[in-house]
């Protein structure tokens, strides 16, 4: 199979196999779940419950709220103790909406109606239905599915590509989910084919999971989605990348895919959406890869969602050595976790607790030019003159150098010698710039307002004017009336 | 409570002092093999390099209240050093490499601002800068393996300023050079001087790292192997020299040399694969690499065939130095996305159709 040529990138160490051969264990139920209002792209859903309720399994409890929203639902029957801040999954290690839940351990279902012929279902339905159960990308971008389904539907997508990448290192929960639930992610993959009537379905695996390529191979057969593998190299998962490597099409600056008349969808989001219409279930639990040098014993977990990090280690046979670093998804793009009380959520694919060894990161020392960050970007940036242009506060340099469209995606710091932290430079920059975007709204508003002020006072001033001219206008014809009546009487 | 740390949380295994390390193991044959050529003069040469731009950046460092210790373990200064005294007349005396090391490390570094802000490499900075202002010294050349003297006696060349008179020689490209100003022609002026063999291996007078072009390829393809450098500046460099030879040689071939000539005398193979490769002061693209390349290649051969200096790599890679802040100005990679100008790419309909 034609594979296309591809730009930059990087090949880090895989680190996938102390967790790659250990079967999806499901996690024990934890006394509490702390489920966040938001873990999506967009506005975070509204509570439809109140304390004390009592929920089942797959119960709405977060309504979604605006055009890109998420709906949030009961990840087990209990009750819900509290609504109010717990600590989110940020860096920022601030808190957010969450419900409490204190599950009864019974774990029962909510009832959902479940279609007697899935396929027999019209793409709208399908889609009003993945929106319904809170589905988002899984593979950690958590744009919520259903916006994803409609806007390639109208704008008419020809393929569909289902990206079972995992180019992360120590990630293994999709390769887990290919190897383990092949026929469900296949339904999944056509009835997503079925809701925006794409007529090609490609899944693309790097070709350093074998196992999971045969599996997906012997699920899809006859079926028509088509199993294609791909190389090895980070970021292979971007979808952009992706595209790039089974299609040869580039999706233009500030544009989507559905531009190009693609749709990516992670392999874990078309085992959710399968869940969902199939049986009937919300997404309320994921498959998290628990990993990392200081991990006793690294596993892949099917986790509900608001389940302490903490619980995910203790089931891991907790740490070995004390962890250096907790870090919350891929060792890439993923961040750092401040502790172990945060819950696990829709986007989260794995938690890892890291050695300094597997960290490896020295003091910054200078750059040295040697332009291995400029062969590593995979989207043709130069890493180094950004860098340089921001450390001297130049943004608008950096940006003329093309700032946003950097994806972040890490590769450039992972191979500088001098150890500099590019993407932290990047990200401030574009925090920074957002920053001045909004004070300059602020500013214009403000502006507008007092400008709006002094004109309304200048119409009232000269409102009052023209009224003090009229009256003595006025005045001044009365009198010039009755002076000229006085004299006709005079004369008369 | 540690600070918070970004992403990425894993680093590939590489350093700044590795790869001056590795460049360095990669000038090791060459080293060595021209250490046997000219005997312990030429180690001693090498050793007061070396220590001179220790002691040169250390002082400059404390000076500027910098820390001295990290900039010192990043071995570039030792690296500076070594290039410069593969570019030196291996009996030159002390005092020359004790000034060429200092101008290279304090002027031609550390005044710009330290590692990777210099705008010319230093090395080939401050051999100019010996060239010009010590031309007697500079330009006093050993034949090799000629009568080589002992470790006590090669003190006195190194360091007691005895006469060379007496077995100096020119160059090749001196003596070829020197020839036509006399009016002979090139058959002439080679006849007895040049063997395309012996050149190979720099069985003539030279400096240390014109020896030996096979022991210097194999570093470079080391490096290239190792991915410190990529291939493109060293071909576009030999190519820049290796082409307009052609050219003229057959335009000409009683006085233009032909390529191979060009390519396996001076510092060409250093220069390709050590010096027009060094980081800091060569274009950061690929392109760019190749006229960089490219532009040295071909000034080195203007300067040799019509210039006043009989050699023109030092030249040559100083005027690209110069020129690439332009080239990097002007060749810059394509963004995803987007058109060579920055322009968002227009999605053609009709491909969309096609598929």
């Amino acid at each position: 199979m034609k594979l296309f040529k591809l730009r930059g990138g990087i090949h880090p160490e895989g680190r996938k196999a102390s967790s790659a051969d250990r079967a999806i264990r499901a996690l024990p139920l934890p006394p509490r779940l702390y489920v966040p209002l938001q873990q999506h792209v967009g506005a975070p859903a509204k509570p439809v419950v109140q304390v004390g309720d009592t929920v089942l399994a797959g119960q709405l409890i977060g309504a979604g709220q605006g055009n890109i929203s998420a709906p949030v639902h009961a990840p087990t029957s209990g009750r819900v103790v509290a609504i109010g801040d717990h600590p989110a999954p940020h860096p920022s290690g601030l808190s957010a909406a969450t419900v409490t839940i204190a599950p009864d351990g019974e774990a029962r279902w909510f009832e959902h109606d479940v279609p007697a012929d899935p396929f027999a279902l019209t793409p709208d339905d399908i889609a009003a239905r993945v929106g319904a159960a809170g589905i988002v990308g899984l593979g950690g971008a958590t744009f919520p599915s259903a916006v994803k389904l409609k806007l390639s539907r109208k704008s008419g997508v020809d393929t569909l590509i289902i990206n079972g990448g995992e180019c992360e290192p120590y990630l293994t929960c999709d390769d887990r989910i290919m190897r383990e639930r092949a026929a469900e992610i296949v339904a999944g993959i056509r009835l997503i084919q079925i809701a925006v009537g794409a007529r090609h379905a490609l899944v693309g695996i790097e070709d350093n999971k074998p196992e999971a390529l045969a599996a997906m191979r012997a699920a899809a057969a006859g079926t028509g989605v088509e199993i294609r593998m791909v190389p090895a190299m980070y970021p292979m998962g971007w979808d952009k990348q992706m595209i790039q490597a089974l299609l040869g099409r580039e999706v233009p600056a500030e544009g989507r895919s559905a531009d190009i008349g693609v749709l990516v969808h992670n392999v874990a989001t078309a085992w959710a959406v399968q869940q969902t219409i199939c049986l009937g279930h919300p997404l309320v639990s994921r498959i998290v890869t628990v990993s990392g040098g200081a991990v006793a014993q690294p596993c892949n977990l099917e986790v509900p969602i608001g389940t302490p990090v903490q619980a995910l280690f203790d089931a891991c046979g907790g740490f070995a050595s004390t962890p250096a670093r907790l870090v919350l998804g891929g060792p890439m793009m993923g961040h750092q976790l401040t502790h172990t009380s945060v819950p696990v959520v829709k986007g989260s694919s794995g938690v890892l607790a890291l050695t300094q060894a597997e960290i490896g990161l020295t003091r910054p020392a200078p750059c040295i030019r040697c332009a291995t960050c400029v062969r590593a970007c995979p989207v043709g940036l130069l890493p180094l003159e950004m860098a340089a242009r921001i450390r001297t506060d130049d943004l608008s340099g950096a940006v003329a150098l093309g700032l946003k469209d950097c994806i972040g995606c890490g590769s450039c710091s992972y191979v500088c010698p001098s150890s500099i932290p590019l993407v932290h430079y990047f990200n401030y920059a574009k925090g920074e710039l957002m920053a001045q975007a909004r004070s300059k709204l602020k500013q214009e508003a403000t502006k507008k307002l007092a400008e709006e002020r002094n004109a309304r006072m200048e119409r009232i001033a000269r409102e009052h004017e023209e009224a003090a001219a009229a009256r003595k206008a006025a005045k001044a014809a009365r009198e010039a009336a009755a002076k000229a009546a006085a004299a006709t009487e005079a004369t008369a | 409570m540690t600070p918070l740390a970004h992403s990425p949380h894993a680093h590939a295994v590489t350093s700044v002092s590795r790869i001056m390390a590795t460049v360095m193991a990669a000038l090791v044959p060459a080293t060595l093999f021209g250490f046997w050529l000219y005997g312990w003069p030429a180690v001693y040469l090498w050793t007061v390099s070396l220590l001179a731009a220790v002691a040169g950046e250390a002082a400059v460092l404390a000076f500027q209240q910098r820390a001295v210790k990290p900039a010192l373990l990043d071995g570039s200064g030792l690296l500076t050093a070594w290039l410069l005294a593969l570019s030196l007349p291996p009996w030159a005396p002390w005092w020359i490499a004790v000034v060429g090391s200092l101008f290279a490390v304090v002027i031609g570094k550390q005044v710009f601002g330290g590692l990777g802000q210099n705008v010319f490499n230093p090395a080939m900075a401050a051999r100019v800068m010996l060239l010009i202002s010590f031309p007697l010294e500079m330009t006093t050349w050993m034949p090799p393996m000629g009568h080589l003297p002992g470790v006590l006696d090669s003190l006195a060349v190194t360091f007691g300023g005895q006469h060379l008179d007496a077995v100096s020689s020119a160059s090749l490209l001196g003596h070829v050079k020197t020839e036509f100003s006399r009016g002979l022609d090139l058959q002439q002026a080679l006849a007895g001087h040049y063997a395309p063999l012996s050149a190979l291996w720099g069985w003539r007078s030279g400096s240390l790292g014109e020896s030996a072009a096979p022991l210097i390829l194999a570093g470079g393809v080391f490096l290239i192997a190792r991915r410190i450098i990529t291939w493109h500046a060293p071909v576009a460099m030999l190519a820049g020299v290796a082409l307009p030879a052609l050219l003229m040689s057959l335009i000409a071939p009683g006085h233009y040399a032909g390529p191979v000539y060009h390519l396996l005398s001076g510092g060409v193979m250093l220069g390709a694969f050590f010096i027009a490769t060094d980081p800091v002061t060569s274009p950061n693209t690929a392109a760019g690499q190749l006229v960089f390349g490219l532009g040295c290649g071909i000034l080195t051969y203007v300067i040799r065939t019509w210039g006043a200096y009989p050699e023109g790599v030092a030249f040559a890679v100083m005027l690209m130095n110069a020129a690439t802040p332009l080239i990097d100005r002007y060749i810059k990679p394509r963004i995803y996305g987007r058109t060579r100008t920055g322009e968002t790419l227009v999605v053609e309909a009709a491909k969309k159709d096609a598929a």
